[in-house]
């Protein structure tokens, strides 16, 4: 009886929206569902900031809007007219906060979510899919697919060929930086903490998407015996581990880490090796999970091993900004970058 | 029939030293009983110690902070459950009965949401315990009715879940990468982060509390009794609740500012206390700060010392609560019928 109306509403749907599709393929999404894509993709909802990030890189004139809006000093370094379209909501993630009405009203060709492709994310996609009879595509997002993401996200909008220029970048850096690290032996390979929070005690444990970049770059992750996500470790416990290299996104305790008594003890702050990520306009270390993350990979990769790689981060910085974000930083927005401020 | 007080309140220091000697010695970061001992030691003759500094910064500067939290955070919630049982007439209440630990939370969640420092966060939470209990209070006396405690427990009941809604809302609006999980692990409690500095804006609310409530103990007497026979005494009960209102939820708002919200320790220490010294408040809440001392000391070592990740304070005390409660619950529905 249930299915019955369900098919029902979603027969419906899809034949009042027909008369305004037309379905030129099917593209087959990164958890094997073939989504039908029309001809014309002009307007694109993502589901939430992972993909919001990854279309405004490849296509920023299809977003639709963003899951929240960004902040005017984040605009600085995105095309101001797209950075401030309108706060839309989120359809994946703990927070539902899109209405799928307002996904409806807002007439998406497509709905991009970018992210895990676990059975619930692929059945959220099916039933959002069948509801608003819209097309949704799921996208891989761990950092290791960011290449073929592009790629398929270039099959679904009809960019390929820009699309393809960004996967290569993705794909050249990730060699390259790959076939530095295998260089390096085990041995002089740092043990990193990574420290959230204003006191530093939020870390990701072993297999965290937190650590995925420091994972990718070999170098061992103290917390890495616990496997999961975010949690809280004690001070103790980080004596305790004594990490030769600390990254943190908080800077609050990047300030204070420095004439803290008890942090003064750790090696990596002895050894002024505490760094604070950069953070605009998106995080570079881990959240939010998207392409940000690449640039991220350089200035990881440097303070991890800053005799392997040489190059200049303020370079590499201008060329990512210029190709991903579509802007040309000044020097002093680069060092402002740089520096982990607002 | 009086009984002597001097064993049962000897049985709840041994348990704090107890429980002080166990916080100190156990612990991630290996310290040997001979090295905790010639650093105390070094301490009190002024000398230099022969154990490692870091040894010795662990025990000054991570540890020790952290123990006399967990011991002052433990009896500052010990003591306001035994004021509130005592106030209210009801073995089933706990310290954050009229908001303190609700009004806290949205203090703390709202720092967090406004990205702002560690202490401004603990400030927020301090003040929002305060504000909640003071809007409670004033909310449940705006109301005449013939039982104001009854009007004053509802109320307080209201208001907290309104708070609660608040702290949902707040969390819906946050920034799912950064803040949520902050403010999760804020809600869990924990004593994690415990430094130095953070003893002070700590113990000044809680001693301050403590004190009034200790000057107040035969009054509190007194108050457990029907309002009409309090009265009959010549106890102005009004301004005495008021009084006792005040001094639990400064003792209980500074501990949440600090810690997190730590359910069950002001429900469940007071009845312990209760059994050992009975209910004559000027040995009870010495009992019970003494025993919600140590008993915090022991779930703040479970909860460092298990895994190399931190158990939430909350999650534990609630594992130890729960069948406490029930079997409450059990014995008092058997004294209803």
């Amino acid at each position: 009886m249930l299915t019955d109306r369900r098919t029902l509403i979603a027969g419906l749907t899809a034949t009042l929206l027909a008369p305004r599709l037309a379905f030129a393929a099917t593209v087959t999404d990164a958890a094997g569902r073939a989504v039908p894509i029309p001809d014309k993709v002009e307007r694109v909802f993502p589901a939430g900031p992972p993909a919001a990030i990854l279309l405004y890189t490849l296509a920023p004139d299809l977003l639709l809007g963003w899951p929240r809006a960004n902040r005017p000093e984040e605009c600085v370094y995105m095309l101001p007219d797209i950075c401030t379209r309108p706060e839309i909501g989120r359809i994946t993630g703990r927070g539902n906060t899109a209405n799928l009405e307002v996904v409806l009203a807002r007439k998406p060709d497509i709905i991009l979510d970018v992210g895990s492709t676990s059975a619930t994310f692929v059945s959220l996609a099916a039933r959002v899919q069948e509801q608003t009879g819209i097309p949704y595509a799921l996208l891989d997002g761990r950092f290791d697919a960011i290449a073929p993401t592009y790629r398929k996200l270039g099959e679904l909008t009809h960019r390929q060929t820009a699309a393809e220029a960004l996967a290569r970048y993705a794909d050249e850096t990730m060699a390259t930086i790959k076939a530095g690290v295998e260089k390096i032996s085990e041995g002089r390979r740092p043990r990193v903490y990574y420290a959230r929070g204003p006191r530093g005690l939020e870390t990701g444990l072993g297999g965290s998407i937190n650590v995925e970049t420091i994972d990718f770059l070999g170098a061992h992750n103290v917390a890495a015996e616990r496997k999961g996500g975010l949690a809280i470790v004690s001070v103790e416990q980080v004596l305790l581990w004594n990490p030769d290299v600390i990254v943190t996104i908080d800077r609050d305790f990047a300030a204070n880490v420095r004439t803290d008594p008890v942090w003064a003890q750790v090696s990596a702050v002895r050894a002024g090796r505490v760094h604070l990520s950069p953070k605009m306009p998106f995080g570079w270390v881990d959240f939010p999970p998207s392409v940000n993350r690449l640039i991220g990979l350089w200035w990881l990769a440097k303070i991890l091993y800053p005799e392997q790689f040489p190059e200049d981060i303020g370079v590499l910085t201008h060329d990512f900004y210029r190709r991903f974000y579509h802007v040309t930083p000044t020097d002093a927005q680069i060092e402002h970058v740089l520096a982990g401020r607002d | 029939m009086p009984r002597s007080a001097a064993p049962g309140l000897l049985i709840a220091f041994a348990v704090l030293v107890a429980g002080l000697l166990l916080a100190f010695t156990v612990g991630r970061y290996p310290v040997g009983l001979g090295d905790l001992l010639n650093v105390v030691a070094a301490k009190l003759t002024g000398q230099a110690a022969e154990a490692p500094a870091a040894v010795e910064n662990v025990i000054w500067q991570v540890r020790g902070p952290r123990v006399l939290a967990a011991t002052l955070v433990g009896a500052a919630l010990a003591v306001a459950g035994t004021a509130f049982q005592g106030l209210f007439r009801n073995p089933l209440v706990s310290p954050d009965l009229l908001g303190a630990s609700s009004g806290a939370a949205l203090g703390a969640v709202l720092g967090i949401y406004f990205s702002l420092g560690v202490f401004a966060i603990q400030a927020f939470a301090f003040a929002g315990g305060l504000v909640a209990v003071a809007a409670v209070y004033l909310i449940g006396s705006a109301v005449r009715a013939r039982d104001p405690i009854l009007v004053l427990v509802l109320t307080g009941v209201v208001i907290g879940s309104l708070l609660g809604a608040g702290v949902g809302l707040v969390k819906y609006l946050a920034d799912p990468y950064n803040q949520l999980p902050a403010m999760t692990f804020w809600l869990l409690g924990s004593l994690a982060a415990t430094s130095v500095a953070d003893l002070v804006p700590l113990f000044g609310p809680v001693a301050l509390g403590t004190l009034v409530l200790v000057a107040l103990r035969w009054r509190m007497n007194v108050m457990s009794l029907p309002d009409e026979e309090a009265r009959a005494l010549g106890l102005p009960t009004g301004p005495l609740r008021i009084v006792i209102v005040a001094a639990a939820t400064l003792v209980t708002s500074a501990s949440v500012a600090t810690a997190g919200i730590i359910g069950w320790v002001g429900l469940v220490v007071p009845h312990i206390a209760r059994t050992l010294v009975g209910p004559d408040f000027a040995r009870l809440i010495p009992a019970a700060a003494l025993l919600g001392g140590g008993f915090l000391l022991v779930i703040d070592t479970l909860a460092r010392t298990m895994a190399p990740i931190e158990i939430p304070l909350g999650i534990l005390t609630a594992l130890v609560g729960t069948p406490f409660f029930i079997w409450l619950l059990a014995s008092v529905s058997k004294t209803w019928s």
